[in-house]
């Protein structure tokens, strides 16, 4: 119960922008700051590149969803290994 | 985990590592700061600053394995919450996106250095496979995100629990403050990396800082409020682990 109103509390904080804001972006912050960079140093050369780089937005949106779901499945198979063992041995007890 | 398999996915890691890496060249938009936008010197400075604290990282989750075999599972919590969260791109009201770290809840459980370990490995995976971040500025990132956000992170639960604040606000205000002073150190290292003509290191981290440190402000509170989340599970349900750490002996 409470963790469900956290939860909607962190739901709300991400939909609000999103409504609220229009004609925006939503670029990277980062992009900002490479931009910032160019403003303050107009003659600075990035010395050194990527060594590979997703070929497109959508390859990179694959390996950013991989990383949250293989992270979501060690988080999910901790607490739920932690509830089964509580429910049983409490049962044997 | 079977040491064998733990050899299989290292190896299957590694084979892909090595395959995305024969690929091409572009210039990078990237989380925290781009490859090749440090200067070389500052570049080897934030190296040499994070290497200690990642050395003495890898002796304390040596030495707590070694005492306590079943804190594994706990600490791929850790590290797969600081995983997920950094994965995710979350709108801000500037109008941007950032996304928040994800290492408050692992300091808190296994100790700040413990963290600058797993938010290494995190951002060298962002930076090799995504192009986030880079292997040149790899120093300087881990060091906002795996040594000073933990370090604050961890310093502020043992504050809040000295002053008998409850376990849910002390990591709360822990996961949301680590969060926001990881974004203000990115911005200090621009800020000196690239003085402004005009104002200096002054005027070039008011510029930074308002890029991150404003976006950030409502993610910092997502991110503590999920770090609460997690944490509230854990009390519930993993308690014969948590009393292992102990970090988290005064919890009970």
């Amino acid at each position: 119960m409470r963790n469900g109103v956290l939860f909607l509390f962190v739901i709300l904080l991400t939909i609000i922008p999103l409504i609220f804001i229009e004609n925006a972006e939503f670029g990277g912050a980062d992009g900002q700051a490479e931009e910032a960079i160019t403003e303050v140093a107009p003659d600075y050369e990035p010395w050194f590149h990527a060594i590979w780089e997703p070929p497109s937005g959508e390859i990179e949106s694959l390996l950013f969803s991989l990383q949250a779901a293989l992270g979501a499945i060690i988080i999910g198979y901790v607490i739920g290994y932690g509830k089964a063992r509580k429910k049983y041995s409490s049962a044997k007890e | 985990m079977k040491k064998r398999s733990l050899w299989f996915s290292f190896v299957v890691l590694l084979g892909l590592t090595s395959y995305f890496w024969t690929n091409s060249y572009r210039p990078a938009y990237a989380m925290h700061i781009m490859e090749g936008f440090l200067p070389l010197g500052w570049a080897i400075f934030w190296w040499g600053i994070t290497i200690p604290f990642v050395a003495v990282g890898i002796r304390s989750i040596a030495k707590k394995l070694k005492e306590n075999p079943e804190l594994k599972s706990m600490l791929g919590l850790s590290g797969a919450f600081a995983f997920v969260l950094s994965a995710l791109k979350i709108p801000s009201v500037t109008g941007s996106c950032s996304h928040p770290t994800g290492v408050g809840l692992g300091s808190i459980l296994f100790g700040p250095t413990a963290m600058s370990v797993l938010g290494t490995i995190v951002l060298l995976f962002q930076s090799l496979l995504l192009a986030h971040g880079g292997i040149t500025t790899l120093g300087a990132n881990a060091f906002s995100m795996a040594v000073v956000g933990p370090l604050l992170s961890y310093g502020i639960y043992k504050c809040g629990r000295k002053m008998n604040v409850s376990v849910a606000v002390s990591v709360f205000l822990a996961a949301m403050l680590g969060d926001l002073g990881t974004y203000l150190v990115t911005s200090v290292q621009l800020a000196l990396a690239f003085p402004a003509e005009i104002g200096g290191f002054v005027a070039s981290f008011v510029k930074f800082a308002s890029i991150f440190a404003f976006t950030q402000v409502p993610l910092a509170i997502s991110e503590g409020l999920l770090t609460v989340i997690v944490m509230n599970l854990l009390q519930k349900y993993n308690m014969t682990e948590l009393n292992q750490l102990p970090t988290m002996k005064e919890a009970r």
